[in-house]
């Protein structure tokens, strides 16, 4: 598939992708890897080892792989160098161009003394008609990250950055619906770019100086009609900024905290507050994170088990504390027998997020009384109005 | 006189200047980089303090 004359897709589309180290990706998801015919004959970026025939089928059609003259590597991580040592066995004459890290990180896997190139940032490399424009964009999101710019065709190959995990016949943003595509972009931003917004800013501030028209990242489709829409979008995240809108999160042994929650809903709907209902026993941690993403109140609630949090929670909170969400209001509750520590557990992690914590957390004995249960409700009511203010 | 240079991560580039500090992770602004306990770790992408070097 061409994207631009002498510019082609030549990845790989993995339909059975379901589990991507613990990230459920729903839709699959595909490796984009691109092949330039010019003077030099360039490869950029390969796709996960077991797609390896895929792509090199694609090749073959338009070029023998032995006349590639380089591989660049944007980033290290497997899903998109694993297939780099077939490659290399069958183009021997290729210089692998790769960032700092990026040398280091890939001598480090693949244990191969391989022909390299170190591209320093702003690097330029002509390959004939074209250029091909190397920056370096560290913590997007690894240390050895970097996104190949080709300024006479007005192409950005960001690798992961601007990526979604989606395998489809499309390639290109106009041939599927916006709202699937904004979705999956939001997904992939909240569970592996959400900790680094200060970097994504940064290199959208060095990005808006530049003539864009394509941008053709390392999974799912090509961005060529909605750029604007993306970069929007972009700009949102890296910034913290979300919607007026409540989650809870939560799960529950025998129903209390989950009471709890129900009525903390009830108190929020009765503020005007749209709210999302994520119970861990029937959501994946993953999942949860794209609601996180626009969600500015965010109340989450576990029963006190052997003097800790449920382990279900313990994962979604050890997940969520990695990945940072900042600019949030938060509010913790649950239920216990005697020990009780789990609430306290919730906010200490939400101090740490440095969450904005208005009102204490509730913490009720065995079954709580009706009573109680108003009174939840209220704090319910209270936050939304809070919210909503 | 105590070292008042600039520091910068090896694995990812962000740079400690001890006149910011890194009030987040509890290190006052004017804090030199020796004087940072060693626990510390880039707040950026984790590394540790032997990861960094004067700037």
């Amino acid at each position: 598939m061409e994207l631009k004359p002498g510019i082609y897709w030549v990845g790989g589309v993995d339909w059975g992708l379901r589990n991507f180290h613990g990230y459920l990706t729903h839709r699959g998801s595909s490796y984009n890897a691109y092949l330039i015919i010019d003077e030099k004959v360039v490869l950029v970026d390969t796709v996960k080892h077991y797609l390896f025939e895929e792509m090199l089928g694609r090749i073959k059609e338009i070029i023998d792989p032995a006349k590639i003259d380089y591989i660049v590597s944007n980033h290290v991580e497997m899903d998109h160098s694993g297939a780099l040592p077939k490659m290399l066995k069958c183009a021997p004459n290729a210089t692998v161009v790769t960032s700092v890290q990026g040398e280091k990180g890939l001598r480090r896997h693949f244990k191969e003394d391989w022909k390299f190139h170190v591209a320093q940032s702003g690097e330029s490399l002509k390959i004939g008609k074209r250029t091909l424009v190397f920056v370096h964009t560290p913590m997007v999101h690894w240390p050895d990250s970097m996104v190949t710019y080709i300024p006479e065709e007005k192409l950005l190959l960001p690798n992961d950055a601007f990526g979604q995990h989606i395998a489809s016949a499309a390639r290109f943003d106009d041939e599927l619906e916006w709202g699937i595509l904004k979705e999956a972009a939001a997904n992939y931003y909240a569970n592996i770019v959400l900790p680094y917004g200060e970097q994504v800013s940064k290199a959208l501030g060095a990005l808006g100086g530049l003539a864009i028209d394509m941008i053709g990242p390392s999974h799912g489709i090509i961005w060529r009609s909605r750029i604007p829409d993306i970069l929007k979008e972009y700009q949102k995240w890296c910034t913290h900024a979300t919607e007026k809108r409540a989650l809870i999160i939560y799960d529950s042994m025998w129903g209390s905290t989950e009471k709890m929650a129900h009525k903390l809903k009830d108190g929020l709907e009765a503020a005007g507050v749209p709210v999302t209902m994520r119970s861990l026993s029937t959501n994946h941690i993953s999942d949860v994170m794209t609601d996180l993403i626009c969600s500015k109140l965010v109340l989450i609630g576990s029963p006190t088990l052997n003097n800790g949090m449920l382990p279900t929670m313990g994962a979604m909170l050890t997940y969520l504390k990695g990945l940072k969400p900042r600019n949030r209001i938060g509010f913790a509750f649950g239920s216990f027998g005697w020990g009780g520590q789990a609430v306290s557990e919730i906010e200490a992690v939400m101090k740490g997020l440095n969450w904005e914590m208005p009102i204490k957390g509730v913490n009720l004995k065995w079954v709580p009384d009706p009573e109680e249960l108003e009174a939840v409700k209220k704090t319910g009511k209270e936050l939304g109005e809070r919210l909503m203010k | 006189m105590p070292d008042m240079d600039k520091y910068q991560c090896t694995v990812c580039g962000y740079v400690y200047d001890p006149e910011q500090g890194d009030p987040d992770s509890n290190v006052a602004p004017g804090t030199p980089f020796s004087a940072i306990p060693n626990e510390w770790r880039c707040p950026t992408c984790g590394a540790e303090k032997s990861d960094f070097v004067k700037m």
